[in-house]
């Protein structure tokens, strides 16, 4: 539905978007990943027809957005970075002309409108001002333009920056129930978004493709090594780290023991498994074993996260995308 | 066309459903209002001067009254029309809408056909204002209805020309101040090059017929000229299809 072929974007002093290509099948949803400045914004828009592309081709439905960008609007509902609405409109005004641009008219763009307003929720507010909306409303309504007149492609950039956890779950219960039907593509930082509504991930950092691939394999990549965050604490108020290490270390399916830190008798260790090996039982076992209390014992979140963050070359969790996916969680 | 039609009236609803067209009739009722009334009390003063003094001056509303005040209408045009153009495309830059039309299934040329509509259609509502002023005239006195029409039609093609170049202007930058300045003074800058005529050189002839004012005369007298026409014709024209041209090549540079 959606062929990417080098596609390339250049600024005065920037490559914004550099040689990506990538394919989106019919009815699919695709999670467009990377961090801020990657060049997410530029491609969509060079897939929408915003912006011609400074070289490389992008097909939508079949058309090229060079050659025939009247087939390929036609076929393509978007929702920008930046809702585009009006302030001194109401919304059923708003959702109205809209139609109307896209080519909708009389009872059929009545009907439309009454349905995208009961999808995305912005029944309550369809007489107000745009203006006086709140930011989440304002997205909702900028989904509700999207997907008026019913179009084989949606693009959407960041669809769901701003709104409650209540409402970031319905958009995403809406975005699932349109793929099939429809062919998604949409931005995001939010690592878990990915991870729940799309199927296929396209992760591009500075510009540059990075990877392309199912979230499955994606997800699967990751677990090849497990790492396992444990606490163990002393009986009788000392413990010795070392000895603690030196244990863990000798525990079979173990390739490496870090002391993360220690806190009184407390000392927490990050411990990664040899690929395929599960471990998590034998360490329990040791630990308890040696007469020391085993406080607490998980897997390290190991996800799509860290993949994301391997490839793009940023191992700083704290901060950064991975920190702003688990704060709008 | 239908498209277009589509761009002006969501252009129009703009306007009135914001303060932005009421404050503007406001003003513009408030200056010609004034402009109006003084024109009438030197008339008046003038023909009751000229019945005291017995001498019999040739008394000619038309003359008189409508012809002044009409080419004043132009001048008080030439301070309106820049605001009603300034935001036209920058502010849709800066909001972002412009990349809800841009991606709709609707040509360039149709989006801003629609919206210099839209800003003719408002310019005409203050027009409308000053007719009404001028129906009382034909209440009381006995004035040449035809070349005040014609006065019209050149009044309406001159701002369609005015308008064009302000549209052009404004999409060719984000800022609605720089817009509406750089506007002004290239409407200034049209408005007084009829000065140039000091010079017999060639080019001073050239800079004077290509000043705006120079063409409205003839309408102003009641006299339909078909160059003048023709001029602010070409100038609107020229006007939208810089528009165009800027749309496209803002899209490649950024
Ligand atoms: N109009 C422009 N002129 C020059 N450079 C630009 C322009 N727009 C974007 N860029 C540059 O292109 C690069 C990619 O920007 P883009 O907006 O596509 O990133 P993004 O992935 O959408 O980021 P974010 O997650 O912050 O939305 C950035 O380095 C940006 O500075
Ligand atoms: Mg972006």
């Amino acid at each position: 539905m959606i062929n990417v072929k080098e596609l390339t974007k250049r600024y005065a002093h920037t490559t914004a978007v550099d040689h990506i290509s990538f394919e989106v099948a019919k009815g699919q949803i695709v999670g467009f990943l990377g961090p801020n400045g990657a060049g997410k914004t530029t491609t969509m828009r060079m897939l929408t027809c915003f912006l011609p592309p400074s070289s490389g081709t992008a097909t939508v439905a079949g058309f090229d957005v060079l050659e025939q960008p009247m087939e390929v609007k036609k076929r393509i509902g978007y929702l920008p970075e930046t809702p585009p609405l009006y302030p001194e409109m109401e919304t059923a005004e708003y959702l109205k002309f809209v139609g109307q641009l896209k080519g909708l008219s009389g009872a059929e763009l009545q009907k439309r409108i009454d349905y995208v307003c009961e999808r995305c929720s912005v029944a309550d507010v369809r007489n107000k001002l745009l203006g006086k909306l709140s930011k989440g409303y304002r997205q909702r309504v900028g989904l509700a333009q999207a997907i008026i007149h019913n179009p084989d492609v949606l693009i959407l950039d960041e669809p769901t920056a701003g709104l409650d956890p209540k409402q970031i779950n319905e958009t995403r219960d809406l975005i699932r129930s349109l793929a099939g039907s429809h062919t998604i593509i949409l931005s995001t930082h939010i690592l878990p978004e990915v991870e729940q509504t799309c199927e296929q991930v396209v992760i591009i950092n500075k510009g540059k493709l990075v990877a392309t691939d199912s979230v499955r394999n994606l997800q699967a990549r990751a677990r090849g090594a497990e790492s396992i965050l444990l606490e163990v604490g002393g009986r009788n108020g000392n413990l010795e780290t070392s000895t603690v290490q030196q244990k863990l270390e000798r525990v079979s399916g173990v390739s490496r023991v870090v002391c993360k830190h220690q806190v009184d008798s407390r000392a927490f260790f990050e411990v990664e498994s040899q690929k395929g090996r599960k471990v998590r039982g034998d360490l329990a076992r040791a630990v308890v074993e040696s007469g020391w209390d085993l406080n607490e014992l998980r897997p390290a979140a190991m996800s799509l996260e860290e993949v994301f963050l391997q490839l793009t070359g940023q191992d700083a969790p704290a901060e950064g995308t991975a920190a702003k996916g688990a704060q709008q969680q | 066309m239908r498209n277009a039609l589509i761009i002006c009236q969501k252009e129009l609803r703009s306007y009135f459903s914001s303060p932005v067209a009421y404050v503007l009739l406001t003003l513009w009722g408030v200056v010609f209002g004034y402009f109006f009334w003084a024109a009438l009390g030197h008339f008046l003063t003038y023909t009751v001067e000229s019945q005291m003094s017995g001498r019999m001056y040739s008394i000619n509303l038309n003359e008189q009254v409508i012809r002044p005040l009409l080419q004043n209408v132009a001048v008080i045009g030439l301070f309106f029309l820049p605001m009603i153009t300034m935001r036209i495309f920058a502010e849709e830059k800066r909001t972002g809408t412009i990349e809800l039309l841009v991606t709709s299934p609707i040509r360039d040329l149709e989006i801003i056909i629609g919206k210099w509509l839209a800003a003719m259609l408002l310019y005409c509502c203050l027009l409308l204002f000053t007719v009404i002023h001028f129906l009382f005239l034909f209440k009381y006195g006995n004035p040449d209805w035809k070349p005040l029409v014609i006065a019209y039609v050149g009044l309406v093609l001159e701002a369609g020309a005015m308008l064009a170049i302000g549209t052009f202007i404004s999409s060719l930058t984000k800022n609605q101040i720089i817009a509406g300045a750089t506007t002004f003074a290239v409407l200034i800058l049209l408005w007084v090059l009829a000065w140039s005529d000091f010079s017999n050189a060639g080019w001073a002839h050239v800079l004077a017929y290509m000043s705006l004012v120079n063409h409205s005369e003839s309408f102003m007298r009641g006299v339909v000229d078909l160059k003048d026409g023709i001029y602010y014709t070409t100038l609107i024209f020229l006007g939208l299809f810089f528009t165009a041209r800027s749309m496209e090549s803002l899209r490649w540079r950024s």
